[in-house]
């Protein structure tokens, strides 16, 4: 088994300060791009997408082209998956044109562990089902570490559909890692009591106004409607509840941050006045998504 | 004429309060007698001595997958895998291709067992036609075809409706109907016990409500029909209990459970290995604990194995898309003296209770016994040798368990089936 990035789960604090710290030196200038370096000249990476990505997939591509390296990237559709190839099989023909590393998002939880164990090339998981997603918890870490300096002892809410995030995990994980308070909120039916008891500090209510009450971080999720197999909430009656509108905004403390991973649907999880207020990091997560990701890249295949 | 003398074993026979030191001699396949110093002039002899000799073991919960997936299993492959975990007599579960559902296919399975097979099998039918739980399948021409029990093991009867006429008929032709409790509405899409794993581990879950429901529903109708009632695999705290409900009431409720169900738990799964998955899938601790206390107390009444054999390449997948069950013939004993013996929760004389008269009694078979006169069905085990499993010496033709590797203290020595030697343990 090769090291790579699996989750956020299994890593220790001080690998995360690391990422973080390396994260920070692949910042742009204000005003200017991101540096171009040659640390991975040579190196070859594949960016394999069975579920479909914008921003993570093309954040990828840009990391690894400024470090220097070879990247290509496939999705689903146009791999051989689609004519019925096991993923095992899909992994051992790209393994045996020996990438060095394989960037990997996947629709089933733990896809990329389970291949893991079966592959000798280091696999990064760009986001396995209703599990994790790390990089966007190290990104998010990141623009938290900019607006306030540090995430000691943060108070943060996680507001939408936790049941089916893969982003609530990773950073619930990294959170509470760093001693934070995390209170998890959304309709009783996408908020399972057992989050409650996944890692320390964690609260949970249905009551938005008591999630956001003197919170430093409101991180927004997007309600995954493809992912519902029942009982489905009308997208008005989301919004009424769980959407996130100004008038919350005085209830959380003055300088909160409004975060979210994308892509954001205006006016069901989040109205247009806060996405685009000064409040909200939302364009800042995915220019940090570019620095973090080389930070990773940098990591698994130094 | 074949003779063999069992000598100087501990003969452990709960069916008539046996537990002690002596010879066992067999003529003709058929037990004909139990003492000291047996000489029988011409017979051959197996020495006994430190083992225990109980009557052959039962396991009432076994998939062969014959007919018509023989590339997981077969009668012949399956029987030799039983036979290497001690047992003597196994139970086929009904969701073969086509299901057994008829006396045609009961005849198929009985006619290759009698070709093929290492030891005893008896065939399950399915309650209801291709197991579809909607219309009843040919009950009392399976049962004249030698159907032992009736069950639509792998899916369960969700139309209470349909239960209760299968379970009418059950009692009017004195079979038990062995129900999977699992109701399909609440555990539709899990992949593993609904818990603080399936939450962290961001896989669906299966709660244990899903199995209590239906335990209780079905605990109901038996005592409205009259029925012998059973539940297989049974793994939940809430379903021991009522099991032991039933029971105290006076209904004619049975329970088993897999050695996996006491053995294992979802914290120690290794994550994402599919080796893992199962239904019911192994849960909490306190829901291993309750069943292991239910296996002494009585609550429940037979350890199965539920041996569920897939190829490698249905296992080689992502977890959510691997099939359910794994093999369990030859680790069963072995698990059950770890778990259940060992730390002294039951004595020996419970123990082989549970694999041997106690199976018998709930699916109406002439074994478990070693009265003079019974088929001469005998499992030697010990109590104290090392060993460690390895899959892939295993007869079966799937390798889908996560006891590879696994060090066992004690477990089957010999399997003897009709007074014949069908396995030994490598010396």
């Amino acid at each position: 088994m090769a090291a790579g990035l699996l989750d956020i789960e299994s890593l220790r604090r001080e690998e995360i300060e690391t990422i973080l710290a390396r994260s920070k030196e692949f910042q742009p200038e204000p005003g200017h791009t991101f540096k171009r370096f040659d640390t991975l000249r040579g190196r070859t990476i594949v960016n394999l997408f069975f579920e479909a990505s914008t921003r993570t997939r093309t954040s990828f591509e840009i990391a690894a082209k400024r470090l220097g390296a070879d990247i290509l990237s496939i999705t689903g559709s146009s791999s051989s998956v689609s004519k019925g190839e096991s993923l095992v099989d899909t992994l051992n023909t790209l393994g045996a044109m020996r990438p060095d590393a394989i960037v990997m998002r996947h629709s089933a939880s733990g896809a990329p562990h389970f291949l893991s164990r079966h592959l000798p090339i280091p696999i990064v998981n760009a986001g396995d089902g209703t599990h994790e997603h790390p990089t966007q918890a190290l990104l998010d870490a990141l623009t938290i570490i900019d607006r306030r300096g540090s995430l000691e002892e943060l108070r943060v809410a996680i507001i939408g559909d936790i049941a089916h995030s893969r982003v609530a995990r990773s950073n619930i994980f990294l959170l509470s890692k760093f001693g934070g308070r995390v209170v998890l909120c959304g309709p009783a039916s996408l908020l399972p009591r057992e989050m409650g008891r996944i890692a320390p500090g964690i609260e949970l209510t249905c009551d938005m106004e008591e999630a956001i009450r003197d919170v430093d971080v409101i991180m927004m999720l997007r309600v995954q409607f493809e992912r519902q197999e029942e009982a489905p909430i009308g997208a008005n009656e989301y919004f009424r509840f769980f959407g996130l509108r100004p008038e919350h905004i005085a209830l959380a403390r003055p300088d909160v941050i409004v975060m979210h991973p994308g892509p954001i649907n205006r006016g069901r999880e989040i109205s247009s006045e806060v996405a685009d207020s000064q409040r909200s990091a939302i364009l800042n997560q995915v220019e940090n998504g570019i620095a973090v990701r080389m930070a990773v890249l940098e990591r698994v295949l130094a | 004429m074949s003779k063999l003398v069992i000598k100087n074993g501990r003969v452990i026979d709960p069916s008539q309060q046996l537990d002690r030191v002596c010879d066992l001699a067999i003529e003709n396949g058929i037990v004909r007698e139990i003492g000291p110093d047996l000489q029988v002039l011409g017979s051959d002899e197996f020495d006994a001595s430190g083992l225990i000799v109980a009557p052959g073991f039962i396991d009432m919960h076994v998939h062969l997958r014959e007919p018509g997936f023989e590339h997981a299993e077969t009668i012949e492959t399956g029987s030799r895998t039983a036979a290497a975990g001690g047992f003597t007599s196994i139970c086929c579960m009904p969701n073969t291709q086509p299901v057994n559902d008829n006396a045609t296919v009961t005849n198929y399975i009985r006619d290759q067992a009698r070709r093929f097979a290492s030891v005893n099998v008896f065939p399950i039918g399915a309650i209801t036609k291709g197991s579809g739980g909607e219309e009843l399948s040919a009950i009392a021409s399976m049962k004249k075809a030698g159907i032992v029990a009736i069950s639509d093991d792998g899916r369960p009867v969700m139309n209470a409706r349909v239960a209760r006429r299968a379970m009418e008929f059950a009692q009017a032709l004195d079979l038990s109907l062995i129900e999977h409790c699992e109701d399909l509405h609440l555990s539709a899409g899990g992949d593993m016990h609904e818990g603080i794993e399936s939450t962290r581990l961001g896989l669906r879950g299966i709660p244990r409500s899903s199995e209590d429901v239906m335990v209780a529903r079905d605990i109901l109708l038996a005592e409205v029909t009259g029925c012998r009632y059973h539940v297989a695999h049974i793994s939940s705290k809430n379903s021991v209990e009522m099991v032991g409900f039933a029971k105290r009431r006076g209904l004619k409720v049975t329970a088993e459970a897999t050695p996996h169900h006491f053995a294992l738990t979802d914290s120690e799964m290794r994550p994402y290995d599919s080796n893992y998955k199962m239904k019911p899938p192994i849960r909490e601790r306190c829901d291993a604990n309750a069943v292991s206390e239910g296996l002494v107390s009585g609550a429940i009444d037979a350890i199965a194995t539920d041996h569920a054999p897939h190829p490698g390449a249905e296992k080689m997948q992502e977890f959510e898309r691997c099939p359910f069950g794994i093999i369990g013939l030859e680790t069963a004993v072995g698990l059950a003296l770890e778990h259940l013996y060992h730390p002294g929760k039951l004595d020996l004389s419970r123990f082989v209770q549970l694999f041997t008269n106690n199976p018998a009694r709930i699916v109406s078979i002439d074994r478990g016994t070693l009265r003079a006169g019974a088929p001469a069905d005998i499992t030697i085990f010990g109590l104290d040798h090392e060993w460690t499993y390895d899959v892939n010496r295993s007869p079966s033709k799937s390798r889908n368990t996560p006891f590879h590797g696994h060090k066992f203290r004690g477990g089957p020595i010999a399997t003897i089936v009709g007074g014949q030697v069908v396995w030994k343990m490598d010396a």
